[in-house]
C-alpha cells in the first residue's frame, strides 16, 4: 500500500499540524543547519559561481523560448541511437506507456531509479493497481516506501525521519517486501545503509525492467543523465533488459557542452558536495552494454501551461536540487507534507499552482501565501528562479481567478485598506478614528499597567494568540507633523 | 515617506528620522498627499486595488530629490513592484512617473551612507544592542553592513551579534495572519535568538517586523525592548 | 491517440502556443571558466580531492602499476578485468558476458579510466577497452582504478570536452554513499563500496 497527498488540507492547516510535532521538527532543523552549512562551504569555493548561475539560468531560458526545436531533435537524436520515444500529455498517458512496456515483457516487478516526475505522475499506485510491484530503490524512498508514508522533501524524500525511526521501518516492514532486516540492526547510519544494500540486492540483480527519469536530455546527442549517490541508480540503468525513462519536457538542454554548467551547479547545490558519487549517461542502446531496449517518455503533465505563464515559465528551469527548500524558514518549520505535493518548499509553492493552475481548489491556492517572502530561496537558486516575484504573482492569479463572484472577507479587508490608501484625507480620518480607539484602549490598559494589547477580536486574533499588539499611536505621525510642522521632533 | 505602519502606530520611529535628518543638515518635507507605497495589496495579491494607492504615491513624491523611508520593506515595495503594479495599470503615463520616482527612493541607512556619505550620525546610546536584518533590507534592497557601520559609530553602543542573524522573523505582511502558527513558529525562535544575544534593545530597519518581533519578546515577559534604527541613530 | 491527435503533435502544439511572442534567441553568457592550463598540482589536487571522499589513493610510477594493482588485491581474490587493460592482474576474470549474479561472486574490478578531474576528485569511465560495460564496475564490491596523471584536467569543463556523448559514460566521485539518513554522509550502499585508484605517473 502507498499513500498519495490526495486530499490533503490547505497549507496553513497542514502547517498547524506539523508545527505541533515536536520530533519532526528537530529532525528538520538538524538536517536543514546540516545541509546548509554544506552547500555553503562548497559553494563558496567556486570563484566564478555566479558566472555558473548566470549561464544555467540562461541555457534553460533558452530552451524554454523554443522548447518545440529542442523536443524535435531530442527525438531524432535518440531515435538514430536506437530508442523509443514516447510523448504524453498527463499522468495518465505517461502510466500507460511504462505499464505497458512492463505487460510486453511479462513481469510482474520493476526496479525504479528516484525521480521526481514518475512521482509526480503516481506511477507507482497506477503500477500497483495492474498487479506490477515498483520497487523504489533510493534509501530514501525506500524508508517512505516501506513506512507507506509520504516524500518530504526533494532529494531526501525521508528527511522527516530520523535513525531510530528508520531503524524501526526497517524491522518491522523489510521482511513483507522482501530480504528482512537483519536481526542485529541498530541504529548506525552505515548499518542502515548496510540493511538497504542487502534487502535490494536481489532485486537489482534479478530486475528485468528499470525505470528512471532523468536529470538532463542532450537533444544534440541523445543523451540522458542521471545524477545520484548510491549506486542504485547505476544498477536499475545498466542491469536490466529493459529501460524506460520518464523525462519532463523542460529537462532538454541543447548540447553535451551545457552539462559543464549544471554538473557543477547541481551537485553543490543539492547535497552539498563538490561532485555527487555518481553519475550516469547513455544514448539510447548501446550494443552489448546495459538495456538492450531503451524508452524515453516525454511528459508534458501542466508544463506546457506552465510554460505559458509570462511571469511563473522560470519555474521550468529547476532543476530540482532542493536547496531552496533547505533555506526556507517556512519549510525548516512545516515540512514538506504541509504543501500536499511531492514538490514541496518554496519551488513547489510556484511549481504546484503553475502545473495545476490556480482558481480551483483551495489547497493549491493557499501554497503561493505559504512563504514569508524573505528571499531566502532566490538567493541560493543555482538558476536564479525568483521564486518570490512569481510568488507574489501567482497571488494576484488566486486573487483575480474569482472576481466578479462574491468577495471573500480577506478582500473586502483589503479593498477597504486600498480605498483608504488611495487618498491622505481618507486616511487622515482612518487614524483619527484608530487614534482615538487607541487612547481609549491605552487609558483602559493604563489602569493594569500595561502598554500593549493582549487580545483583539475578530479577525486579529490570528495575531494575538501568541504575539501583543502595538496599541493604536495616540497621534499619528501626520497630526504631529499638521500641529508642529516637524519643528518639536 | 514616513510609511502607512509607522504613521499610525509608530510614530516616534518616523519622528526621529526628522530629527536625524535635521541633526545631519537636510531639508526635510512631509508631503501630506502620502498614505502607503501598496505593498499591503501587492504582496496579497490585490494588484487592481493597488493602482489608485500607487497613483497617489507618484502624486505625493514627484519633485523630490531624493525620498527616505525608514523601511526597507517599503522602499523594496516602491523599487521592485511598483513597476508591476504599473504595468498592471495599462497606463503608460503612470508607468513613467514611477519610473522617474522608484529609483529616488532610499532606506534610512542607504541614504545615510550612499547619499550623505556619514557614518558617524553623531549618536549616543549607551546600551547593550543587536541589530536584525530585515529581509527586505538585506535581500531585496542590498543594504549589506550599512545598518551596522552606521550603529558601531555610536557613542556608547555596545553591538552583540545575533545568532542566525540574516533567517526572516516570519512577519511576511498579511502571511504573519493568514499562517499565524508559522510566523509565531519563526518569530519565537527569533525571538529566542534575540533573549541568547544578551541584548537590552533589539535594533532593526522596519516597525513592521519589529511589532513581530517585540509582540513575541514581550508575550514572553523578556524584557528586551525593540527600537528602530532611526530612533537609535537620532538619540543624543 | 485521443481524439484523433497524437500526444507528440499536441505538445508541440501546446508549447508554441505557450510560447507564443517571446520567442527569442537567448545570449549565454560563457564568462565562467571554461578551459584551464593543467599543472603539477592539478595532479596533487586530484589525489587530495579523491582521497576527501574517502577513496584510497596510491600515487606511483607507470613502470609500478602492476605491482600496486597485485598489493590492492585480496590474497586469492577472483577480479574481473575487461579486454584491453594494459596491465596483468592477478586472478583475473576476463569479463566473457558475466552475469549480474556471476559478478556478484567476484571479489572485485580492476579497470582505467578515461579522464580525472582535480577540482570535484571525479574519475570518469566511457566503458571502451580497458574500462569494460557499466555492470563490471558496478557489481563487485571493490573497484581499483588506475588513472594516469596526463588524464588528469582542472576542471568540469575540461572533461566534457574530452568525452564523447554518444558512449555511456559513469562519473565517480569516492565509494558509493548516501547522505539520505539525517543528511550525514555514509559510505558504502549499492555500488562498491571500495574505491581504489592507482594515480601513475
Amino acid at each position: 500500500m502507498t499513500s498519495t497527498f490526495v486530499g490533503m488540507p490547505a497549507f496553513p492547516e497542514a502547517a498547524r499540524t506539523a508545527l505541533g510535532d515536536s520530533q519532526l521538527r528537530a529532525n528538520l532543523a538538524h538536517a536543514t543547519s546540516t545541509i546548509r552549512a554544506k552547500r555553503a562551504r562548497v559553494v563558496g569555493e567556486v570563484d566564478d559561481w555566479e558566472q555558473l548561475r548566470l549561464a544555467g539560468a540562461a541555457v534553460k531560458d533558452d530552451v524554454l523560448l523554443h522548447l518545440d526545436e529542442h523536443l524535435v531533435r531530442l527525438e531524432e537524436a535518440l531515435t538514430a541511437n536506437g530508442a523509443v520515444v514516447h510523448w504524453a500529455r498527463d499522468a495518465e498517458e505517461a502510466c500507460a506507456v511504462v505499464a505497458e512496456v512492463a505487460r510486453s515483457h511479462g513481469v510482474d516487478e520493476v526496479v525504479k531509479v528516484k525521480s521526481m516526475a514518475t512521482a509526480e505522475i503516481e506511477l507507482n499506485e497506477h503500477l500497483e493497481a495492474l498487479g506490477i510491484a515498483a520497487w523504489e530503490t533510493d534509501l530514501a524512498e525506500l524508508i517512505v516506501q516501506l513506512g507507506e508514508d509520504l516524500p518530504s522533501h526533494i532529494l531526501v524524500p525521508a528527511i522527516h525521519r530520523n535513525r531510530a525511526e528508520i531503524r524501526q521501518i526497517f524491522t518491522d516492514r523489510m521482511a513483507a517486501a522482501g530480504r528482512p532486516a537483519p536481526d542485529d540492526l541498530t541504529d548506525e547510519p552505515a548499518r542502515l545503509a548496510e540493511a538497504a544494500r542487502l534487502h535490494l540486492r536481489e532485486k537489482f540483480l534479478r530486475a528485468k525492467v528499470g525505470v528512471s527519469g532523468a536529470n538532463f536530455a542532450v537533444a544534440d546527442s541523445g543523451t540522458l543523465v542521471v545524477v545520484e549517490s548510491e549506486g542504485n541508480g547505476r544498477m536499475c540503468l545498466t542491469l536490466p533488459e529493459v529501460l524506460v525513462s520518464v523525462v519532463g519536457i523542460e529537462k532538454v538542454l541543447p548540447t553535451w557542452s551545457d552539462l559543464e554548467v549544471f554538473l557543477q551547479l547541481l551537485p553543490r547545490s543539492s547535497t552539498g558536495e563538490r561532485m555527487n558519487p555518481y553519475t550516469s549517461t547513455w544514448a539510447g542502446v548501446q550494443p552489448g552494454d546495459g538495456p538492450q531496449e531503451v524508452h524515453v517518455v516525454l511528459l508534458d503533465n501542466g508544463r506546457t501551461r506552465a510554460l505559458a505563464d509570462e511571469v511563473g515559465r522560470q519555474a521550468l528551469r529547476c532543476i530540482r536540487c532542493s536547496a531552496c527548500l533547505n533555506v526556507c524558514p517556512v519549510y525548516e518549520r512545516t515540512g514538506g507534507h504541509s504543501y500536499g505535493s511531492v514538490y514541496p518548499g518554496p519551488i513547489g509553492a510556484i511549481l504546484n499552482p503553475l502545473l495545476r493552475g490556480v482558481g480551483t481548489d483551495e489547497q493549491t491556492d493557499s501554497l503561493p501565501y505559504a512563504s514569508s517572502l524573505c528571499g531566502a530561496c532566490y538567493e541560493v537558486c543555482p538558476v536564479r528562479i525568483d521564486i518570490p516575484s512569481v510568488l507574489v504573482d501567482l497571488r494576484a492569479q488566486v486573487v483575480d481567478a474569482p472576481r466578479g463572484g462574491i468577495p471573500k472577507p480577506e478582500a473586502v479587508a483589503l479593498q477597504a485598506a486600498a480605498a483608504a490608501f488611495s487618498s491622505a484625507a481618507r486616511m487622515s480620518l482612518a487614524e483619527k478614528v484608530s487614534g482615538f480607539a487607541g487612547r481609549l484602549l491605552g487609558w483602559q490598559l493604563g489602569r493594569r499597567g500595561r502598554t500593549s494589547l493582549r487580545r483583539i477580536p475578530g479577525p486579529g486574533a490570528g495575531w494575538t494568540d501568541a504575539r501583543d499588539a502595538p496599541l493604536p499611536a495616540a497621534e499619528s505621525f501626520r497630526s504631529w507633523w499638521k500641529r508642529t510642522g516637524g519643528r518639536d521632533a | 515617506m514616513v510609511t502607512c505602519l509607522n504613521d499610525a502606530l509608530f510614530p516616534d520611529a518616523a519622528k526621529a528620522v526628522v530629527r536625524l535628518l535635521h541633526r545631519l543638515g537636510v531639508d526635510v518635507e512631509f508631503p501630506e498627499g502620502q498614505t502607503c507605497c501598496g505593498q499591503p495589496m501587492v504582496n496579497t495579491g490585490y494588484v487592481e486595488e493597488a493602482v489608485p494607492v500607487v497613483r497617489n504615491f507618484v502624486d505625493a513624491f514627484a519633485g523630490y530629490d531624493a525620498v527616505v523611508t525608514p523601511s526597507g520593506s517599503c522602499a523594496g515595495c516602491v523599487r521592485h513592484q511598483h513597476a508591476i503594479v504599473g504595468r498592471r495599470s495599462g497606463d503608460v503615463a503612470l508607468q513613467e512617473r514611477i519610473a522617474e520616482t522608484s529609483p529616488r527612493v532610499y532606506e534610512l541607512s542607504e541614504f545615510l551612507v550612499d547619499v550623505l556619505g556619514v557614518e558617524d550620525v553623531g549618536a549616543s546610546f549607551p546600551h547593550t544592542v543587536t541589530y536584525h536584518p530585515t529581509c527586505h533590507s538585506l535581500r531585496l534592497l542590498g543594504v549589506g553592513d550599512r545598518p551596522t557601520r552606521l550603529l558601531s559609530q555610536v557613542r556608547g553602543l555596545r553591538l552583540r551579534e545575533l545568532p542566525q542573524a540574516s533567517e526572516c522573523c516570519g512577519f511576511g505582511g498579511t502571511f504573519a495572519v493568514k499562517n499565524a502558527d508559522t510566523s509565531v513558529a519563526m518569530g519565537s525562535d527569533k525571538a529566542r535568538h534575540v533573549r541568547e544575544s544578551g541584548a537590552e534593545v533589539l535594533v532593526a530597519g522596519d516597525s513592521s517586523c519589529l511589532m513581530h518581533i517585540g509582540g513575541l519578546l514581550g508575550r514572553q515577559r523578556s524584557g528586551v525592548r525593540v527600537m528602530h534604527l532611526a530612533e537609535v541613530l537620532a538619540s543624543t | 491517440m485521443r481524439d484523433g491527435v497524437s500526444a507528440r503533435d499536441d505538445i508541440l502544439r501546446d508549447v508554441r502556443r505557450a510560447v507564443g511572442e517571446a520567442r527569442r534567441p537567448v545570449d549565454v553568457p560563457r564568462d565562467y571558466r571554461r578551459e584551464r592550463v593543467v599543472e603539477a598540482a592539478t595532479v596533487d589536487l586530484f589525489a587530495e580531492r579523491v582521497a576527501d571522499y574517502r577513496a584510497e589513493v596510491v600515487r606511483c610510477s607507470l613502470d609500478e602499476v602492476e605491482a600496486r594493482i597485485a598489493a590492492a588485491l585480496p590474497p586469492h581474490a577472483q577480479v574481473v578485468v575487461p579486454d584491453g587493460l594494459p596491465w596483468a592482474v592477478p586472478g583475473a576474470v576476463p569479463d566473457d558476458r558475466l552475469t549480474p549474479a556471476h559478478l556478484d561472486g567476484l571479489d572485485g574490478v580492476v579497470t582505467g579510466a578515461t579522464v580525472g578531474i582535480a577540482e570535484t576528485g571525479t574519475i570518469v569511465l566511457s566503458h571502451g577497452p580497458g574500462e569494460g560495460r557499466r555492470a563490471i564496475t558496478l557489481v563487485p564490491d571493490l573497484h581499483v582504478c588506475v588513472v594516469r596523471a596526463d588524464q588528469v584536467v582542472a576542471g568540469v569543463p575540461d572533461a566534457i570536452r574530452l568525452l564523447d556523448p554518444t558512449r555511456p559514460t559513469t562519473w565517480i566521485s569516492g565509494p558509493s554513499a548516501t547522505s539520505d539518513i539525517e543528511l550525514d554522509r555514509v559510505e558504502g550502499v549499492h555500488g562498491p563500496r571500495t574505491l581504489l585508484v592507482i594515480l601513475a605517473g
